[in-house]
């Protein structure tokens, strides 16, 4: 904790170097059967809700909270994931971009919307202002635990059939059928489990920042998670940890140059992405790079410098 | 085995196939040819089920699956291979032969997690199934590379194996020898025969005339998605009607 | 409710989400990828047009064609930075999505970091703002000029389009880049027009949209993409006379929920529909069958 301290990396800081990393994991699992859904931001929002009502206005356990919103986000995947999952590429993302918008304006109008079907002014996202004073029941220990639990479970996942129905699906979604492999069934199975760990970083998440509000799990949002994995690159489940503990580790490293840091990180991200395929944790990727470089350096010097 | 009756398939205006009547009996191998376009793949793939026909009936043993996914023909025990390759070349030749051994397991994600006795004995099966079929088409020093690294022949030869390592009753093959020389073409009809001798029904798309002669019981020939002729490889042979078919084709 | 005011409004604001709209559109139909950094071109043509009006006191119909000009370059170096590197080892279209996203999170954080996030506005006397009188609705010659600016590079890059020898060109390299380099078309050139056609017309809709609601941040883009996308998916991906449609469709849509009095809930009304057309009609409003599915 000395060490990473004193490059710029407090416990805070490490909370929310893990909750990203979690975020990455949640997306790398549609990225990883080829699904390009945007949708994680959206069920982020579902979760952390649900959690915080039934932490904060119930007066649950944190697990309470936990389960509560990775249940309700795993229900609203199902009915979302049937008819959208089987739009391809640029449309599945267009569509679960617009999924993510709605979810975000239904619970920033979610109390009056509420009260006046019941009959009763209703409180409970408070709308724009959000909710704050949520209380403080995340632990930095809960938080490790958590990542190690799910990578162990990633990490076991690629080593089963549906794992590697998974993999399958991203390479040759009609061959794979043809190998026996439910693809709808698998998808919607991924979507759930991606929401739903979304969910529950959400969750965990709020109960160390303490407020949450709706403009926090907008567009940008979705492309920050969308950032994590592919920084860290979606060939191994380890890629998606390592992009969310860099990208959020990164600007308070480079405190000193705090009004650069934007474009810093903005720079590498489309630097990985432009030169380095498979994220940064691909070691086919930067040998690639590695002999790109050589190799027009003792031909074009001139032109290895642009771009 | 596999009947098909007054199988039409439209694409917009196009009759890709018409009133197509075609019946594979177990444990035979029947050949399917035509000229380029006459709608042999869409064939193939509407009994796989990667399309469905706009009208008339597939049923494989008794069983209708005109309007079944694709899993679920795989199921019913009906293993395909593709005129362009379709390997998984991310992954390695063993994966390949796990893959497609997927609807034999059982164990559910969960038990990989504990490492239950069903996931530990089923995984075991499915390696050894895979070696078994390494071995057959001559593989196993490949098993672990990249499926997409592997030379032309030997990528032919794992999707092959990895159609049969789906346990199918009836294998659809199209244009298997595609890019093949000659003697390698007569060493996969020798493959084809074996797999027939052990109870397998096939039925093959090609264009190859010298395999179809080596290898097939009978024959049907397509063009402009209507059967134009049905026999022997030696009534085919000397049927007017199929050399009319086949004159206006472009040499290869 | 006023009607006629309403059919009014969504007349001007439907031009600007059209004009937006149609280089995200121009550049889907020609290359095939969404260019989600499209908003923060648009942004950055803004920011030009308030910089020449402030910086070098210069009128305001000076200060569209400027940004026009620096907002299409800025569409040129995007592609040589962010699309131009991933075509040329055929990246996935979806990889070239995600490279524009980078873009435009660079941007968003370079304008930041030059025009800071306070709102910023034209001064006043821009351009008159008093409504024009004699007319049974309210408008202002802003709205006018919004409007008649919009139709005219409408009809402009249609005519470009489907008229000239370039246009010739790139409709050809949309169908079939091959065969297009086999007719002798250089279809790198012709991407980079594109761009630069693209980035020209978010710049422009930026400027009118900044002149519209006088008040611009680095982030002005975000609302404007995602209407965006509905307004291209509503007409039909890389549909350009589609995309006008679906401008126009879009801010009545917008228009008349906010005059029913559900200015809430307006831009969930909006994404619904981006979400009912992508299931149900995913060649959009007015286009033909295509296959989006797997």
């Amino acid at each position: 904790m000395e060490l990473l301290r004193s490059i710029g990396i407090s416990e805070p800081v490490l909370q929310f170097m893990l909750i990203n990393a979690i975020l990455g994991l949640s997306i790398y699992l549609t990225l990883f059967t080829g699904m390009f859904s945007l949708a994680n931001a959206g069920f982020m929002a579902i979760g952390t809700y649900t959690g915080v009502i039934l932490t904060q206005q119930f007066g649950l356990p944190l697990w309470g909270g936990l389960i509560g919103g990775m249940l309700l986000a795993g229900l609203i995947a199902l009915p979302i994931g049937l008819p959208v999952l089987r739009l391809r590429d640029i449309y599945l993302a267009i569509a679960t971009i617009g999924f993510g918008e709605i979810v975000r304006i239904l619970i920033l109008n979610f109390d009056p919307l509420v009260s006046s079907i019941v009959g009763q002014p209703i409180k409970m996202t408070y709308g724009a202002l959000g909710i704050s004073g949520i209380p403080q029941l995340t632990q930095t220990w809960h938080l490790v635990v958590f990542l190690i639990i799910i990578s162990y479970c990633i990490a076991r996942l690629h080593r089963s059939r549906f794992g590697r129905a998974m993999a399958a699906i991203r390479q040759d979604e009609q061959a794979a059928a043809n190998m026996g492999i439910n693809v709808v069934y698998v998808k919607n199975m991924v979507f759930i489990l991606s929401a739903v760990l979304a969910a529950a970083a959400g969750v965990l998440k709020a109960h160390f920042a303490r407020t949450i509000d709706p403009g926090d799990y907008g567009f940008s949002q979705a492309v920050d998670i969308l950032a994590f994995a592919v920084l860290g690159g979606t060939t191994t489940f380890v890629g998606p940890i390592v992009g969310g503990f860099v990208l959020t580790a990164m600007p308070e490293i480079l405190r000193d140059f705090k009004q650069y840091r934007g474009i810093i990180n903005g720079v590498i991200l489309l630097l990985v992405i432009v030169y380095l395929p498979g994220g940064l944790v691909n070691p086919a990727g930067w040998a690639r790079l590695w002999q790109r470089l050589r190799g027009k350096s003792s031909f074009k010097p001139v032109e290895a410098e642009t771009g | 085995m596999l009947e098909l009756r007054q199988v039409s398939r439209l694409f917009g205006g196009l009759q890709a196939l018409s009133q197509v009547d075609m019946t594979v009996p177990a444990n035979k191998i029947v050949g399917l040819i035509g000229p380029n376009g006459a709608g042999k793949t869409t064939l193939i793939n509407n009994i796989s089920g990667l399309d469905h026909p706009t009208s008339g009936t597939i049923h494989m043993n008794g069983q209708p699956i005109q309007r079944a996914a694709p899993h679920q023909i795989t199921r019913l025990g009906i293993a395909r291979t593709y005129q362009n390759i379709r390997l998984f070349s991310e992954m390695t030749v063993l994966e390949n032969l796990l893959i497609s051994q997927h609807s034999q397991g059982k164990a559910s994600a969960l038990e990989s997690l504990i490492f239950s006795g069903r996931y530990r004995r089923e995984e075991q099966t499915l390696r050894e199934n895979a070696a078994v079929l390494l071995k057959r088409f001559n593989l196993e020093h490949l098993a672990h590379l990249r499926a997409g690294t592997l030379p032309y022949g030997d990528q032919r030869r794992l999707e092959m194996a990895r159609a049969l390592a789906i346990n199918p009753r009836l294998m659809l093959l199209d244009e298997p020898t595609a890019g093949m020389n000659p003697v390698e073409t007569h060493e996969l009809g020798t493959q084809i025969l074996r797999l027939r001798d052990e109870g397998m029904t096939i039925l093959v798309i090609e264009h190859d005339m010298s395999l179809i002669h080596q290898v097939c019981d009978e024959v049907y020939v397509l063009s402009f998605g209507q059967i134009i002729a049905h026999g022997t490889p030696e009534q085919i042979k000397n049927d007017t009607t199929v050399i009319e078919a086949y004159l206006g084709r472009e040499d290869e | 409710m006023n009607v006629t005011q309403q059919i009014v409004n969504a007349i001007w604001l439907g031009g600007v989400y059209s004009l937006f709209a149609l280089g995200y559109a121009l550049v889907f139909s020609v290359l095939g990828v969404l260019n989600l950094a499209h908003s923060a071109v648009f942004m950055w043509g803004a920011f030009i047009g308030l910089t020449v009006v402030t910086r070098f006191s210069l009128p305001i119909w000076l200060a569209i064609p400027v940004a026009m000009l620096g907002a299409g370059i800025i569409g040129i170096i995007l592609d040589l930075v962010a699309f131009a590197p991933l075509r040329r080892r055929n990246a996935p279209r979806i990889s070239q999505l995600i490279s524009s996203i980078g873009a435009a999170i660079l941007l968003v954080n370079i304008a930041q970091f030059a025009f800071g996030t306070q709102p910023q506005r034209f001064p006043s006397g821009t351009i008159p703002n008093q409504a024009l009188e004699g007319l049974p609705f309210r408008i202002t010659p802003i709205q006018v000029i919004i409007l008649i600016i919009s139709l005219v590079l409408m009809a402009l890059l249609q005519y470009l389009v489907m008229r000239t020898r370039i246009g010739q060109a790139m409709r050809a390299v949309a169908f079939n880049q091959r065969v297009a380099g086999l007719l002798g078309i250089n279809s790198g050139g012709i991407f980079q027009l594109t761009f630069f056609l693209a980035g020209a017309l978010a710049g422009a809709a930026g400027v009118l949209y900044g002149l519209a609601y006088n008040s611009m941040t680095p982030f002005m883009g975000d609302g404007v993409a995602l209407k965006g996308l509905t307004v291209i998916v509503l007409g039909g991906l890389g549909n350009i006379q589609g995309a006008v449609v679906g401008g126009f469709l879009v801010a009545a849509l917008e228009v008349f929920s906010i005059a029913a009095g559900s200015s809430n809930y307006r831009d969930a009304i909006v994404f619904t529909l981006l979400f009912l057309i992508l299931l149900f009609r995913p060649q959009g409003l007015v286009g033909q069958k295509i296959e989006t599915r797997a």
